[in-house]
């Protein structure tokens, strides 16, 4: 597993925490969600951060407004075609104003990833070969142009309709 | 009509870019069908058993002369020579090969037209009243808000994977012509007592194995929230939609499980915290798109045409054509010209590759490079002078394309059933035949009066078969094929899911059950006025199942 940010393969200094291991005094850590809201109080008396990382399902929609201070907050497509992260994504960001680094984990495509960056993820754990290959070869497919804002920096108003975007950066297929 | 800018034309050139891409990584095997299948499905490209099947969209049913011969182009070069139009404004070819569909696309594209969302579980093609622009009972033409909707769904991040497909449709005039309340939203629009324009939205309209009459969630929604209000009902469908099970996955099971009361308000609730700023329609956005659709300078001529009269005195079938396929155009003098798909004896909705060039040259000389698609599986000339209809009819006759039958018992919708369809319980194709050529598309038809039968070939319900006044469906029971009958159903503003009359019928006995069922309603309506849907309405079924499985031999109890 590799993690991918827009700029490049980067080093994950988080720790996932399963639910029965204590949480170490020192280090980053990710817990579940489940996790995060039983031990909310004693997780943020901790000096160093936690991050939540949450499974697509009801519950999920129902917290992620407990979510929005998180310094990061990692979103799980079972499958990529369970859309929901989608939503939950734009959420966070949009109507709960999540600052924190938004991560993709589980089934994380290539032709999936633009997508999840137009809904505000900046952030993905990438196990998949082909899409570790296309990412290592700076490869983003899809189109550069949009016909709709979405919930992401790097994008610029274009043309004469408001909700038209480009890139910024002109990504190649 | 629309027509792409620099903007649109990049996006779709791009668009084509990354499926070519995609396709080379599924032939190389580094994509599984499994990976690969919701990006092909979201360019149109089913898998059939035998070959692949590419639907293009006529987004909301509009095309010029370019477009239609570049269809026709794509089904010699492509394809088998033919076309078939379907239910939903597309166009279905079903024997391209994987590695020319690219190449399609990139041709489409040339004459901007895609096959974007024309599945998968996403937005699928708006669709619209094929009719626009040219209804005299129109309230404003529809096809702006479908573009907007169009281009505003298009590889919308958010709405890619929804838990099925997702269906809107567009209505401008009093008469639905675009069945909106089968679809997930239907959009009728209105003016409120102030004269400000808007739509009454329906949510959870669908047909398939559980029919579902859509249900009012807003009287009247402003023209400027369209975009913010449809991007909530999404949102919440997307959310709350089921995941666990194909056949309960669309909006329509949600609505039912929730009850309208509940979904209406999340729907409000999640409507009321969008950003308005991004997304309410600026006036001066809809004036823009609005002047594609402006009618074309129609040089005024006289209501009546003597040249058409003298023809109706002694071309009976002309005169036939005349009253079934005609409609009144807004403006005087003009009229509106259906191309019936369903000549007697033949599989609905198909067109061979000449016939649509046809159509094409038809629409230059005569209809100001416009046609229509229609969902009843039609071609439509939009703006035919009067006094050219004899020759648009002698043209049109030249290549098949004259039948005289629009909206009449042979105006027949069928999904392709057994004979190419994977899903299907049964043949409906043939049944369509059989039915048309007992009814035919003359005098005994005419008698009958305007009646819409529509035949699917399984529960999915593609031929719309709940909606139609006979409704037909072909199911399989202990290795026969049977026929199951619904009557009363109906796809306007007055829509209703048709009622089951009692047992199904074997292939061989259902075209005599029609019959049977005709008979009795011309026996029994009021006056030649009274429709076969209007006699429903007034009887109820009792009549008719009395005929047919008391009276009557044929049935198959
Ligand atoms: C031959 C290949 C086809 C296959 C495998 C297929 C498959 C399906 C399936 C599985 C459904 C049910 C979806 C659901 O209930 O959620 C469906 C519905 C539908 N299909 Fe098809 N179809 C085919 C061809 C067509 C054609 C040729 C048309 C148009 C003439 C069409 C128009 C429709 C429509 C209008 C519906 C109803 C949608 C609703 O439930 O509201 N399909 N199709
Ligand atoms: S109704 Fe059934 S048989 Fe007909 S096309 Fe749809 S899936 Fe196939």
């Amino acid at each position: 597993m590799a993690l991918w940010r827009t700029g490049g393969f980067a080093e994950d200094s988080w720790t996932r925490l399963a639910d029965d291991t204590p949480a170490p005094a020192e280090g980053a850590v990710v817990v579940s969600l489940r996790r995060w809201l039983a031990e909310r109080e004693a997780l943020s008396q901790r000096k160093a951060p936690v991050g939540v990382s949450v499974e697509a399902g009801a519950d999920a929609q129902a917290h992620l407004s407990d979510l929005a201070d998180r310094p990061l907050v990692a979103l799980a497509f079972a499958k990529f075609a369970d859309g929901r992260a989608f939503s939950y994504a734009r959420l966070l960001r949009d109507r709960h104003g999540f600052k924190g680094e938004l991560r993709a984990a589980g089934d994380v495509l290539i032709d999936e990833i633009p997508l999840m960056l137009r809904c505000g993820f900046d952030a993905f754990d990438v196990t998949d070969a082909p899409t570790l290959a296309a990412l290592e070869a700076g490869r983003l497919p899809g189109p550069a142009l949009h016909y709709q804002p979405a919930s992401v920096a790097g994008e610029r108003p274009a043309g004469s309709r408001p909700w038209l975007r480009a890139d910024i950066s002109q990504r190649k297929l | 009509m629309y027509h792409y800018d620099d903007f649109d034309q990049a996006f779709v050139a791009a668009r084509v870019a990354q499926f070519r891409d995609q396709v080379a990584r599924r032939l190389s095997g580094e994509l599984t069908e499994e990976q690969f299948r919701p990006h092909r499905l979201m360019n149109g490209l089913y898998l059939q058993l035998h070959s692949y099947m590419l639907r293009v969209a006529v987004p909301y049913g509009t095309l010029n002369a370019r477009q239609m011969r570049k269809l026709a182009d794509i089904a010699r070069a492509y394809d088998r020579g033919y076309g078939h139009f379907t239910t939903r404004q597309n166009i279905q070819y079903n024997w391209p090969a994987l590695k020319h569909v690219p190449d399609i696309l990139a041709e489409l594209a040339a004459v901007e037209m895609h096959a974007i969302q024309t599945s998968g579980n996403c937005i699928r093609n708006v669709t619209a009243d094929h009719f626009a622009g040219v209804a005299h009972d129109e309230i404003a033409d529809p096809r702006p808000y479908a573009e907007i909707l169009r281009q505003w769904s298009s590889l919308h991040p958010e709405f890619s994977f929804l838990p099925r497909k997702f269906k809107i449709a567009v209505n401008g005039a009093a008469h639905d012509r675009a069945v909106i309340q089968a679809h997930d939203i239907g959009l009728q629009i209105v003016r409120d007592e102030a004269g400000e324009l808007g739509f009454t939205v329906y949510v959870g309209g669908g047909l398939g194995r559980s029919p579902f009459i859509g249900r009012k969630v807003r009287e009247f929604l402003p023209e400027r929230d369209l975009l913010g209000y449809v991007e909530a009902i999404l949102r919440v469908y997307n959310l709350e939609g089921r995941r666990d099970n194909k056949f309960k996955a669309r909006i329509k099971i949600l609505l039912h499980e929730k009850t309208l009361e509940t979904l209406k308000d999340e729907i409000e609730a999640e409507f009321a915290e969008r950003d308005a700023t991004l997304l309410d329609l600026p006036q001066s956005e809809v004036a823009r798109v609005a002047a594609f659709f402006a009618p074309p300078a129609l040089e005024p001529k006289k209501p009546g045409s003597d040249r058409v009269e003298r023809r109706k005195g002694k071309d009976a079938r002309f005169a036939s054509f005349f009253a079934a396929n005609v409609t009144a155009h807004k403006q005087p003098g003009y009229v509106v010209v259906t191309v019936s798909l369903k000549p007697i004896g033949a599989p609905p909705g198909d067109a061979s590759a000449d016939q649509m060039d046809a159509v094409a040259d038809l629409a230059e000389d005569y209809s100001h490079d416009e046609i229509r698609v229609s969902h009843e599986q039609n071609l439509i000339l939009p703006h035919v002078a009067l006094d050219d209809l004899p020759a648009v009819y002698d043209r049109l006759a030249s290549v098949g394309l004259a039948t005289p039958n629009a909206g009449q018992i042979s105006d027949i919708i069928a999904c392709p059933g057994l004979d190419y369809c994977t899903l299907a319980t049964a043949r409906s194709i043939p049944v369509a035949e059989r039915i048309a050529q007992k009814f035919g598309d003359g005098a005994k038809a005419k008698a009958v009066g305007p009646l819409k039968i529509k035949i699917s070939g399984c529960i999915n319900a593609c031929g719309h078969h709940h909606v139609g006044h006979i409704g037909i469906l072909g199911l399989e029971r202990a290795g026969e094929e049977t026929y199951q009958i619904t009557l009363g159903g109906s796809g306007d503003e007055t829509a209703a899911i048709g009622q089951i009359v009692g047992p199904g019928f074997s292939s061989e006995n259902v075209v005599g059950a029609v019959e049977t069922l005709v008979e009795t309603y011309m026996g029994l309506r009021t006056s030649e006025a009274e429709t076969f849907l209007d006699a429903f309405r007034r009887v109820g079924l009792a009549p008719f199942k009395e005929a047919l499985y008391e009276r009557s031999a044929g049935s198959d109890i």
